[in-house]
């Protein structure tokens, strides 16, 4: 064991959900590193339980969830705390950023108040203080007119303006991990560039580290220093962001990079995966990918392959790729 | 085989689509490219007849799909068999494959309502023509006996296609039918439609955001950006080259191996967002 623990380790994370009043896994395993002031993506469909590990590490999960294996936030275990420390942990050391912001925003109250909330109620912090702190911060996220802005209704504002005052909630409370998940899926292309940007200078700015949750490994790629990839319940690969497109090794990956029609490339063929992504409840005893890779054998229908670091990454597969992938798609 | 002049939309003072003008051959394949606001679903809308125009014309093969304008729409509303003719012109899909279908109803069942509509069928020849249909589609047996909820979302948009195509449309309109799927199973249904093209001769509209998909479906892109059309011509052309700032503005958005995200919004530009 190193002296400093990582800022975020989840560690053979599986979570049981009741199903029908039965317990079933939803996560079998689930393993992520996060030093400090680093940059993760979580990348995964529906199903793979990519959600639902962000969610552990807040340790918010459904009433009745079952856990095994353990999140430690700088070496402390996220389910060991007490309810006062759960509480300071979540208001003040971790963030999280949603999909939908208008779920997450009360729709009567202004947006200035949802702002300067956490800061007073949770941190004791004077009103006029929280109201320049957070002015400042609007400014930051690109809001230039912060006072009106706080003024209006979460209704008045636009999809990418009030996820812009989401990111701008969660700076407030000067975290050391962003938890953001798929922050940018309901907004447009342009506007998704923007709040990418956005949190890659936040994150600069402060040595914030971030968990970024996303079906887009392109996306993933180009914002994270390193990818972990989840496929019905499990982390089926591990590796630096700048290895994914050649070195990726999971038959997954590799078909998921395929499977994505290129904007850039001509010609490029798209290679769809048979069949669907499974849920965790739904997976057979071997791999949980065997029915749709490419590359399965027996062995892969009968034993789950169980995760195997190979130089900088690890990949739980028994027959993973070991010769570089063509430049993926750029042939006819 | 479908020529659009001058359509244009009005909500209000609000104008949704102005001065939009386009044709799609038979056989073709035109994307509509833009983000929220710019005029492209509504467009799809007038030209499905699920919005009246408030000005411009819709024509399939040279016939006027009114009611377009106002003259038209004074006229009485459309008989049943006149709708069921413009069925067997234009067909379309929707994003959500969760609420177009209707959940009570078994997909093999929605599949043999829509041919029967549209066709007299013995019952032997129907369900032949029912099967053919989810063959296409790639949806088995035990599929068509299931009701909607018991389908994943990509055999839920399989059962759309399936429904829609039993019209044997010559276009058939495709709002974002992708962009609610996960990417493993965008790529099967993509593969589907363009394999349904080269099978069937239908036509395709493909309404999207997302220009991957385009270069993967379609022949032609129209890029539209509030309720205007400010570049068009062939996909390879239009990504390789881009005229229109707007259209390179959106090509730069998408993510790629050394893509760095950017601010590229002025703060004046951002201070007159809603």
């Amino acid at each position: 064991m190193s002296a400093t623990p990582p800022l975020l380790r989840i560690d053979g994370l599986g979570i049981d959900l009741p199903l029908d009043g039965e317990p079933r896994p939803i996560v079998h395993r689930a393993d992520v590193v996060i030093p400090e002031g680093a940059a993760v993506a979580l990348v995964g469909e529906s199903g793979s339980g990519k959600s639902l590990t962000a969610r552990a590490v807040l340790g918010l999960l459904p009433a009745g969830a079952r856990l095994h294996g353990d999140v430690a936030f700088a070496g402390e275990s996220v389910a060991g705390m007490a309810p006062e420390r759960l509480r300071r942990f979540r208001a003040g050391e971790v963030a999280m950023v949603f999909q939908d912001p208008r779920a997450h925003i009360n729709p009567a109250r202004s947006v200035g108040d949802f702002l300067i909330e956490g800061l007073t109620l949770t941190r004791g912090v004077r009103a006029a203080d929280a109201v320049r702190k957070v002015t400042g911060i609007l400014r930051e996220v690109g809001i230039a007119d912060a006072e009106r802005r706080m003024r209006q209704r979460p209704h008045e504002l636009s999809g990418g303006l009030l996820q812009r005052v989401m990111i701008a909630a969660a700076l407030a409370a000067e975290p050391r991990l962003l938890l953001a998940d798929e922050p940018t899926t309901a907004l447009d292309v342009t506007t998704q560039e923007e709040v990418m940007a956005i949190i890659a200078e936040a994150r600069e700015a402060r040595g914030l580290a971030l968990l970024f949750i996303t079906h887009d490994l392109e996306l993933a790629a180009a914002v994270c220093d390193r990818i972990v990839v989840m496929y019905a319940g499990s982390t089926v690969e591990e590796l630096p962001a700048g290895h994914l497109r050649e070195r990726a090794a999971h038959p997954y990956t590799r078909a998921l990079l395929s499977s994505r029609p290129s904007v850039f490339e001509a010609g490029a063929d798209l290679r769809s995966i048979p069949g669907r992504p499974l849920s965790g409840f739904e997976v057979p005893d071997g791999c949980a990918f065997s029915d749709r890779c490419p590359r399965v054998r027996d062995r892969c229908r009968s034993e789950r392959p169980a995760p195997s670091a190979a130089g900088d990454s690890t990949a739980a597969c028994h027959f993973p790729y070991t010769a570089p992938a063509e430049e993926a798609g750029c042939h006819a | 085989m479908l020529e659009v002049r001058n359509l244009r939309k009005e909500f209000g003072d609000f104008v949704a689509v102005d001065d939009v003008t386009f044709s799609l051959p038979q056989r073709g394949s035109l994307a509509i490219v833009g983000e929220s606001g710019s005029g492209k679903t509504t467009t799809a809308r007038m030209i499905a007849g699920l919005e009246t125009a408030s000005g411009g014309h819709i024509l399939v093969e040279g016939e006027e799909r009114g009611p377009g304008h106002k003259r038209q729409r004074q006229r009485q509303r459309l008989r049943s068999g006149e709708r069921r003719a413009r069925g067997r012109q234009i067909q379309m899909v929707f994003q959500d494959p969760y609420s177009s279908l209707d959940r009570r109803q078994r997909v093999g069942a929605a599949v043999a309502e829509a041919v029967a509509l549209h066709q007299r069928l013995p019952a032997d020849r129907l369900r032949a023509r029912v099967a053919e249909l989810l063959d296409m589609v790639g949806l088995d047996d035990r599929q068509a006996a299931a009701l909607p909820k018991a389908l994943s979302g990509g055999q839920r948009q399989r059962a759309a296609i399936a429904r829609a195509l039993a019209a044997e449309p010559q276009i058939l309109i495709l709002d974002e039918a992708v962009a609610a799927l996960d990417v493993s199973i965008q790529a099967q249904i993509l593969r589907l439609l363009a394999d349904i093209r080269a099978r069937t001769g239908t036509a395709l509209l493909f309404i999207t955001h997302d220009l991957g998909a385009v270069r993967h479906i379609s022949d032609d892109m129209l890029v539209m950006q509030a309720g205007k059309i400010v570049e068009h011509g062939p996909v390879a052309t239009v990504l390789a080259d881009p005229q229109h700032p707007y259209t390179r503005r959106l090509i730069a958005s998408v993510p790629k191996p050394g893509w760095i995200p950017r601010r590229r919004m002025d703060p004046a530009a951002a201070a007159r967002l809603p």
